[in-house]
């Protein structure tokens, strides 16, 4: 069975990713070291068709090296990744494994890095096309490749296409980098902090690209951040990760209205926002990370929580449906719309009013 | 901008320039900024990367090294101009007077020794000789910022990028200084440590009465701290006044479109534009008013002339728009 080609229909209702217990760890300190770094632990997440899911948390919480896994730059130490129903650990051959990176390619954060200065920004993007889309002749990779570049706004297309990396803006190269990713006809991009690097004035811009690559395009965006309001700005659904651990998911409009993990309250009231009045609650916490190598079990969130109960010092959180919805599936298959939340406090029906 | 520095000013720019003398010749990063920082204020001054925001931060604190060079203007701290000091003649200054707060506290820092001996290194270039008054002030001042005095024999790599900014903020106030001035020390922190030093940052000027330069490309983190804004374009002043009037109503088209380029987390959701195109080359800025290219409200007037700074109502701001003659509607 190829992962490309001639895909089989997938059935209704099944997510076009998903990952299930997903968990990295690494090993840290010298060759006799034992210390282990729990970098993602036990993380479900589904992206749907047509869908932005945000994937956003502080430095160091894991966002990243959930893209990694996603893009097999990583294996995972346990759990799996399905795309469109089938796991990945499956996909063996070179034909499968290509296939998949075709259709879930990756934009990187650092536009400046990300593309080789010494060649025409044509050179990626054509290689791309080369190895990914073999039915193409030279000059049809030429045509399709402007018709990309002008597909994310960088037009004319084969003028651009003869410049060298030096020669464009910050926003332009990371056009380019959307561009590359596109040219593949993938179904779901992997952005990591597609936007941070770039200056205030020209974020907006990309942020409406990846709407409009939704809306016209018809991919599915993970989009990794740690700006909630570009989250809100673009995603449909919103994942919350605290110290390599899901702590919050649901309908993006609807976790920031009303939070229900005392993490994603602290997170939330921190955001300035010139137009609002200063949150005031949470200004004791002083946003230390927490401790993620050789962690003991219980709520990695409990040091710095008002509402930690005896059962988050030692019964480690999972995801659950929040607020009694009747989904009963397991963690991160929640349909859309649906509520998730690792927290005992919160699962308990109490309302959580933290920060 | 008047030329004489205001009663109670301890920091008087005055038309201060600065250039990168490079090989394919001089780019201007700083031209003709003019400004005053009041005892004890707050000051923010934001713009996009390549406006020459930390130029002019450099400038001030006379610490730009070849191939940039101050070319024209005054910087006048508690009265003295610091332009053309020796560096023997400004350690009179520095520190004790103005201290400066880097960017990246990892880099700042010196990696290969203690927290603890890097404030006795500095204290002791600046006079205090006795090991114990040194250890005595280098533990009050990380307790003012929040940091166990258990640190002082910590490395560097031992504490958390929160927590090694906060012991370079504690440095800068070694001496209590009249000005601290600091270049992004927030940049490198998630959004709940960053809230949490700019709290406290805002405390301790509370408690000591120091005046501070905020430099940042982030409008919206100063939005609550500072007193008085200043928003920089291509190496210019494009608009400064109150903080709150500036974010209230943005007199410069450029400020505006900030205002309109970042996403709220509060407010209601809708589509945001940006500001189309890129700052200029400094190299070779355009002709006229340097965001003509950009600016949605451009005039004819604009392409031709460059314009200066009109006052409306405690702003001042680089735009035609003001005017007298073509003072728009809407604002008195």
């Amino acid at each position: 069975m190829t992962a490309g080609g001639s895909r089989p229909a997938r059935a209704a209702g099944v997510p076009l990713l998903r990952t299930e217990g997903l968990t990295r760890h690494f090993k840290i300190g010298g060759a006799v070291s034992r210390r282990t770094l729990h970098a993602v632990d036990d993380v479900s997440l589904s992206v749907g068709e047509r869908q932005i899911v945000a994937l956003a948390g502080e430095s160091g919480s894991g966002k990243s090296t959930i893209a990694r896994l996603l893009a097999r730059v990583y294996r995972p130490t346990s759990g799996e990744i399905y795309f469109e129903g089938r796991p990945i650990s499956a996909f063996r051959s070179r034909a499968d494994r290509l296939a998949y990176a075709g259709l879930v390619p990756m934009v990187f954060q650092d536009p400046f890095s990300s593309i080789n200065p010494v060649f025409r920004v044509s050179h990626g993007i054509l290689r791309g096309l080369k190895l990914h889309r073999p039915d193409l002749s030279a000059a049809q990779r030429r045509d399709e490749a402007a018709r990309v570049f002008e597909a994310v706004g960088l037009a004319p297309g084969g003028d651009v296409l003869q410049r060298y990396p030096h020669e464009l803006s910050g926003g332009q190269r990371q056009r380019v980098g959307f561009a590359q990713a596109l040219a593949l006809r993938p179904k779901l991009i992997i952005a990591d902090e597609p936007v941070s690097m770039l200056d205030v004035s020209i974020r907006v811009g990309l942020l409406n690209l990846m709407t409009e690559l939704r809306d016209r395009q018809g991919v599915s965006i993970l989009y990794i951040t740690h700006d909630l309001a570009s989250a809100r700005y673009v995603a449909d659904r919103l994942v919350i990760m605290y110290a390599g651990q899901i702590a919050e998911a649901g309908p993006t409009e609807e976790v920031i209205a009303d939070p229900r993990h005392p993490y994603t309250q602290l997170l939330l009231s921190a955001v300035p926002d010139p137009h609002a009045p200063l949150g005031v609650s949470a200004q004791t916490d002083r946003g230390e990370p927490p401790r993620v190598i050789d962690p003991e079990p219980g709520c990695r969130f409990r040091w710095r929580c008002p509402l930690a109960i005896d059962a988050c010092r030692t019964i480690t959180p999972v995801l659950r449906p929040a607020g009694g919805a009747g989904h009963q599936g397991p963690p991160g298959t929640a349909p859309e719309g649906d509520r998730e939340v690792a927290c005992h406090v919160a699962q308990s029906g109490a309302p959580v009013r933290a920060f | 901008m008047p030329s004489q520095p205001a009663d109670g000013a301890i920091l008087a720019v005055r038309h201060l320039s600065a250039e990168y003398l490079l090989e394919r010749g001089a780019v201007v990063a700083v031209d003709d900024v003019s400004f005053d920082v009041g005892r004890g204020e707050f000051l923010a001054i934001v713009g996009e990367s390549g406006c020459g925001k930390s130029t002019l931060l450099f400038a001030i604190a006379q610490l730009l090294a070849r191939p940039a060079a101050i070319t024209a203007g005054t910087v006048t701290f508690r009265g003295r101009n610091l332009v053309g000091l020796t560096d023997r003649q400004l350690v009179a200054v520095r520190w004790t007077g103005m201290s400066v707060v880097m960017q990246s506290a990892m880099n700042a820092l010196n990696p290969v020794k203690s927290i603890g001996a890097q404030f006795r290194d500095a204290m002791r270039a600046h006079g205090t000789t006795s090991a114990s008054l040194a250890g005595q002030r280098s533990a009050e001042v990380l307790r003012m910022v929040g940091i166990d005095p258990v640190h002082l024999r910590s490395y560097p790599h031992q504490l958390s990028g929160g927590m090694r900014q906060r012991a370079m903020i504690a440095m800068a106030l070694l001496f209590t200084p009249e000005l601290v001035i600091m270049d992004e020390p927030t940049s490198a922190l998630d959004v709940v440590a960053q809230r949490s030093l700019m709290v406290q940052i805002k405390e301790l000027q509370r408690r000591f009465g120091f005046a501070v330069v905020f430099v940042t490309h982030d409008m919206s983190l100063v939005s609550h701290f500072s007193d008085r804004l200043m928003v920089m374009y291509a190496g210019q002043v494009a608009e400064i006044g109150p903080t709150g009037r500036v974010f209230g109503a943005p007199a410069h088209p450029y400020t505006a479109g900030l205002m309109e380029a970042f996403p709220s987390i509060r407010g209601p959701r809708r589509a945001l534009t940006g500001i189309g195109g890129s700052p200029p080359d400094l190299a070779s800025p355009p002709g006229g008013c340097r965001f003509a290219p950009r600016c949605a409200k451009v005039m004819e007037r604009c392409t031709a002339e460059q314009p200066g700074l009109f006052e409306v109502d405690g702003i001042h701001v680089r735009c035609f728009l003001w005017d007298g003659a073509a003072m728009p509607v809407g604002r008195p």
